[in-house]
């Protein structure tokens, strides 16, 4: 049986973006999602927002992608159909998917809403469905995906500033609650501001947390104080001032996604303080013994989150007004934005405007004819 | 530009002022400065002092005053130190020190102090060989003062009270273990971790309120702040519960914190020495199923027969490892030695908690990706507060815990360090120091 192309695999046509090979150039792409099913919710895509997880699979950084490769898991969008056996959303409704399209839904992760630590999870691009075929992500016109994956927008929630929070958001927010880390008055570092750190500010303050945020850039601090609303900065690269500023934190959340030296950060935390690793440098840290064992810290990771505290975290950040700093592109703009990506170039999230993209694509193709 | 910086004396700190030229009466130009640290003079090779007539070239360079401001409290206790740690204080005593980095341990006369209003002076029966004691003697960890009297494993029994002792009376059986003092004040202090206090003292090698340096327990005598002594439960005997009082609260307090003494949890115990087979018994006796993990197969008899673990792995067995891959809730990492740390993030559940308690001075690589997914901790544990250390004291005589001791006399104890660099005890050495510690 001759291997079947993308577009032929299941039997509605879509369209999206997608990296052919590690070069991870991003070009129109022609494929297939399935038919609705029972449990399904299908929805045409408004926006999605561009995460540097995208930037390493595109390019292969962390050795498992397979090609072609459709990104994006901040997804936004209207409903179009649901399935028979749906009951949390109709067509019309405002709803997002984030990094997992499935779990076994039985083992003990699934049955504690935390289908993130499911050994079979089903992540939304670059995975492999329950039906063997290839998940492709929302850089793309509609999506098709299981009601328990779906994320109901509240009505006050702009999709386009809302779409990154399904990935940025929750990533955050999930280690912020499960460590202890939300209580009101505690004092939180947020180490990088980027599309992670930006949105973990924004989320501790409304957690009632006095933030620092720590970062190599000096020239961050403004915006740090001013616009984020932190209520000091720190420079990482500055001694000085890290070690006036020791034993004084609960807590922090470091996004930083590279290999950086943890024993400064260590040195900022009260006995019994955490260091939560969001942030995946591809090389081990260093990591001094004596600098957990005095003061009995911890360093901690965390992985995104379950679809219920996903949804709880929706609710929450609509409740507090916290959406991510975005800047809109449309797809033609796709490559030239992962560049600037690559450098920390935007401020925070770029969002892809997909129905317009799509229209332009549109409108290109009749106008051809 | 009005300062120069001048390389520094790490002894010293060394504070620079401008000198307006009218105010000048020597004058130094060179583009080195060198101190000197007698005179406290400033010195430049190339020019000696009374090379007045180049003054006029003056003007171009850099005028300096140099004064220097030592540290007051280790000024003092480098000058009593260095000359009379037998005066020091008005009750003599002696006990075993280390001279130098060579670690070896001679005998050493000094002094401890009068028996305060809150104090316990009590004679010193037994005295653990911690390994601590033998990265200090060598200054592995580079925070060594000599003479240096090791022992944080300290029991006996109390020969003199202070009059506003409440706790302990003249006869009672008591023990000190890593601190005798803190600052009492903090929030660490309030809530009972006072090892985790900014201002510990330790029991040796420290600087107590007085500016003295504490003296540890390989000596005759001990005088301890009340808050800082425990009591020996009778049920124990002082010998093997010696090592309960660094060891013992090592082990007990992050299996209670990480919340790694519920029963049925099923913990890992990186390393079969001092620490590890004390380890065991309590996460046994808490209820715990116990995994042995080590680098020698020769210990899994002694393990599973004589300490009651349930299984063994060995940690350089790839395959052993992989099958017990996501199997433990916790694990207790005892080894100081440098080790790679990823093999056993790998064995924890999701959730679980790799705790170091053994402390390599070179640091540990932590990979990322296998903490994140399956959200795991490492964490740290220093000993544990002085009422969780009397709460340890209390479990381990309810469910007869004690450590596996080679008790030994005074003259022994640089042949034991040897020993205990290898490897080489079931598993504590302990000094007999009332009957074979001598004044030397």
């Amino acid at each position: 049986m001759a291997k079947k192309s993308p577009d032929e695999v299941h039997p509605v046509k879509a369209f999206g973006w997608a990296a052919s090979d590690p070069s991870g150039h991003l070009s129109p792409f022609s494929f297939s999602r399935r038919a609705t099913g029972e449990e399904d919710v299908r929805f045409k895509v408004l926006y999605c927002g561009i995460c540097h997880s995208d930037l390493h699979c595109i390019k292969n950084e962390w050795g498992f992608s397979t090609y072609p490769l459709l990104p994006g898991h901040e997804i936004a969008g209207e409903v179009t159909e649901v399935g028979s056996k749906v009951t949390k959303v109709k067509p019309g409704d405002k709803v997002g998917v984030g990094c997992l399209v499935g779990a076994c839904h039985s083992c003990e992760n699934c049955t504690a809403d935390l289908e993130n630590h499911c050994p079979q999870v089903i992540q939304t691009y670059n995975s492999i469905d329950v039906d063997g075929t290839m998940t492709y992500g929302g850089y793309s016109d509609h999506m098709v995906a299981r009601e328990r994956y779906i994320v109901r927008f509240p009505e006050n929630m702009p999709l386009d500033a809302g779409a990154p929070l399904l990935c940025a958001g929750i990533t955050v927010y999930s280690p912020m609650k499960y460590y202890g880390l939300s209580e009101p008055g505690m004092h939180i570092a947020v180490v990088g501001l980027g599309g992670l750190g930006h949105v973990a500010v924004k989320f501790a303050k409304a957690f009632g947390a006095r933030v620092t945020v720590v970062s190599t850039s000096p020239k961050k601090e403004e915006e740090a104080l001013k616009r984020l609303g932190a209520d000091s900065f720190l420079v990482s690269t500055n001694m000085d001032q890290l070690k006036k500023e020791q034993f004084t934190l609960d807590g922090i959340i470091d996004t930083v996604s590279a290999v950086h030296p943890l024993l400064p950060l260590l040195g900022l935390l009260k006995a019994n303080g955490k260091l939560i690793l969001v942030g995946a440098p591809e090389k081990p840290l260093e990591l001094p013994a004596f600098s957990v064992i005095m003061g009995r810290k911890t360093v901690a990771g965390s992985n995104i989150g379950g679809m219920k505290e996903t949804q709880e975290m929706i609710d929450f950040a609509a409740k507090h007004n916290i959406t991510a700093d975005i800047e809109i592109i449309k797809a033609d703009y796709l490559n030239t934005a992962m560049e600037r990506l690559a450098k920390g170039d935007v401020r925070y999230r770029f969002v892809i405007d997909i129905a317009n993209s799509v229209a332009d694509i549109y409108r290109e193709t009749t106008q051809r004819k | 530009t009005q300062h120069t910086l001048i390389r520094q004396s790490s002894r010293s700190n060394v504070r620079l002022r401008p000198i307006p030229n009218h105010q000048l009466t020597h004058y130094v130009r060179s583009s080195t400065l060198y101190i000197n640290p007698h005179s406290h003079s400033l010195q430049c090779p190339n020019r000696p002092h009374s090379e007045r007539d180049s003054r006029k070239e003056i003007s171009d360079s850099i005028y300096i005053s140099v004064e220097f401001s030592s540290n007051p409290v280790r000024e003092k206790q480098r000058k009593m130190v260095a000359n009379q740690p037998e005066k020091e204080h008005p009750v003599p005593a002696f006990g075993l020190a280390a001279r130098d980095p060579s670690g070896v341990l001679s005998p050493f006369n000094f002094s401890r102090r009068a028996t305060g209003e809150k104090d316990v002076k009590f004679k010193v029966m037994y005295c653990g060989i911690c390994h601590s004691d033998l990265h200090m003697v060598k200054n592995e960890w580079g925070t060594s003062t000599y003479p240096l009297v090791p022992g944080h494993e300290i029991v006996g029994e109390v020969t003199e009270v202070g009059s506003q002792v409440e706790k302990f009376k003249v006869g009672d059986r008591v023990g000190v273990g890593c601190m005798v003092g803190s600052c009492r004040s903090c929030d660490n202090c309030s809530n009972g971790v006072e090892n985790y206090c900014p201002k510990m003292i330790l029991t040796y090698a420290g600087t107590y309120h007085d500016g003295t340096i504490t003296y540890g327990g390989y000596s005759n005598v001990m005088v301890c702040d009340e808050h800082f002594v425990v009591r020996v439960p009778d049920a124990l005997p002082l010998d093997a519960a010696a090592p309960l009082l660094c060891a013992g609260i090592t082990l007990y307090s992050p299996l209670r914190y990480y919340g790694l003494d519920k029963p049925g949890i099923h913990v890992g115990v990186v390393g079969l020495g001092g620490l590890g087979h004390v380890g065991v018994k309590f996460a046994k006796a808490m209820g715990a199923k116990v995994t042995v993990i080590s680098t020698s197969p020769a210990k899994k008899q002694e393990a599973i027969e004589r300490h009651g673990a349930d299984s063994f792995l060995v940690s350089r067995d790839q395959e052993q490892m992989q099958a017990a891959m996501g199997t433990l809730d916790g694990i207790i990492d005892t080894v100081s030695a440098v080790h790679p740390i990823m093999p056993l993030i790998g064995l924890l559940k999701t959730h679980g908690k790799l705790v170091l308690v053994g402390a390599p001075e070179k640091p540990l690589e932590l990979p990322v990706f296998p903490l994140l997914m399956g959200r795991k901790i490492v964490g740290g544990s220093c000993i544990g507060g002085m009422k969780e250390t009397q709460e340890m004291l209390d479990f381990a005589a309810k469910h007869n815990i004690t450590a596996d001791i080679e008790v030994i006399s005074a003259d022994y104890v640089n042949t034991a360090m040897e020993r205990l660099e290898k490897g080489d005890v079931k598993y504590r050495f302990v000094i007999d120091v009332a009957k074979t510690l001598q004044q030397g």
